[in-house]
């Protein structure tokens, strides 16, 4: 007892467990979500985030010391970020040719996505500072943290509002497309990465290679948009 | 293998510089992307020694949010009071806004007459 008492303060104290178990957490949910038949609510990230949740509860540990262990994959965002300039330079003569539709979806989806948000948020009551973390949740975390705090809101809630908004995004794209019945798979990957950032692009790729490339797309485009855009709908809304 | 990760790190590293320097709203990696097509463009060899380390790391795309999705769970507590509103907001406009987007795209294609591919 006293000797798994001590192997357990040993791994407590390393990066080794938690980096093992965000790794095995991801591999069972990526095999869920496969076995499922890659259906949209069998969410990868989803699922390894309720294991992960459930193995901290159960084994008392804190998200610091988690965050230990997983830090190196969530470094990896950076880099990954800098990769998907690849299958945008892979479609770039595509994205020539499909310039102005671009444009009109981006401004569409961007406007829809910050709007659209605060309004329902406003009718509800919700606070000064609630409407200034919620407005830039449709674009990627490092960017939406940078704009709430421009804006007054508060950066730890943004963080947990951004990464909702893309796996809700992520979870109903599929069926909503589909009863939509859009097919070009531009439009869809490209409506994706507009409102769900990053996990939107990730699922974007799991569904189709365009589709992945253009949800890239509009990602980037879209963290340049909704630092311009956010604080003008905040101000209507104030 | 090396040279391709160790070009990615230095874009990526070259953006932050540049954003925090310049104190662009951008942030350092989408930088880093926009210089990685802007010199695989001027370069296509570039192109072709990156990416087989591109595919593996995208291949992946959706493990790097895990961690900041367990953060999730820690912080929901600040939305005992909020919670639904919260909920609603972000559901509605998620789903409106990628409505929005496809139906313009689809729209302004067809309205120029292209391809639809």
């Amino acid at each position: 007892m006293t000797n798994a008492a001590l192997i357990w303060s040993y791994l407590t104290e390393g990066p080794l467990l938690w980096l093992t178990a965000t790794l095995l957490a991801y591999w069972a949910g990526d095999t869920f979500f496969r076995a499922m038949g890659r259906q949209s609510w069998a969410n990868p990230v989803l699922c390894a985030v309720i294991i992960l949740a459930c193995v901290l509860g159960v084994t008392g540990t804190s998200y610091q010391t988690y965050f230990e262990g997983a830090q190196f994959v969530h470094f990896m965002l950076g880099p990954a970020t800098v990769a998907l300039g690849m299958p945008l330079y892979d479609n770039l003569h595509r994205v020539k040719k499909a310039l102005l539709p671009l444009i009109a979806a981006l401004l569409a989806g961007s406007i829809t996505a910050v709007v659209s948000a605060l309004a329902i948020a406003k009718a509800f009551g919700l606070s000064e500072v609630m409407l200034a973390s919620l407005a830039p949740k449709s674009t990627t975390a490092p960017v939406a943290i940078g704009i709430a705090e421009g804006l007054g809101g508060e950066p730890t809630i943004t963080a947990v509002l951004v990464l909702v908004t893309g796996i809700f995004g992520a979870i109903i794209a599929t069926p909503l497309l589909n009863a939509l019945k859009i097919t070009d798979w531009r439009a869809r990957g490209f409506s994706l990465g507009v409102a769900a950032h990053g996990i939107g692009t990730a699922r974007a790729f799991q569904v189709n290679e365009t589709a992945g490339a253009f949800a890239g797309i509009g990602m980037g485009l879209n963290a340049v948009l909704t630092a311009i855009i956010a604080p003008l709908a905040l101000y209507l809304f104030q | 293998m090396i040279p391709a990760l160790s070009i990615i790190l230095i874009f990526q590293l070259v953006g932050e510089i540049a954003t925090r320097s310049l104190d662009l709203l951008l942030p350092g990696p989408v930088l880093g992307l926009l210089l990685l097509v802007l010199s695989c463009s001027l370069r296509p060899a570039l192109a072709e020694l990156l990416r087989p380390v591109v595919n593996g790391i995208l291949g992946h795309l959706s493990l790097f949010f895990v961690p900041a999705g367990v953060g999730v769970i820690a912080h929901l507590g600040q939305f005992r009071s909020d919670g639904l509103a919260v909920a609603v907001a972000l559901a509605v406009s998620t789903a409106l806004a990628i409505a929005a987007g496809a139906l313009v795209f689809c729209a302004v294609v067809k309205w120029m007459g292209g391809p639809r591919e």
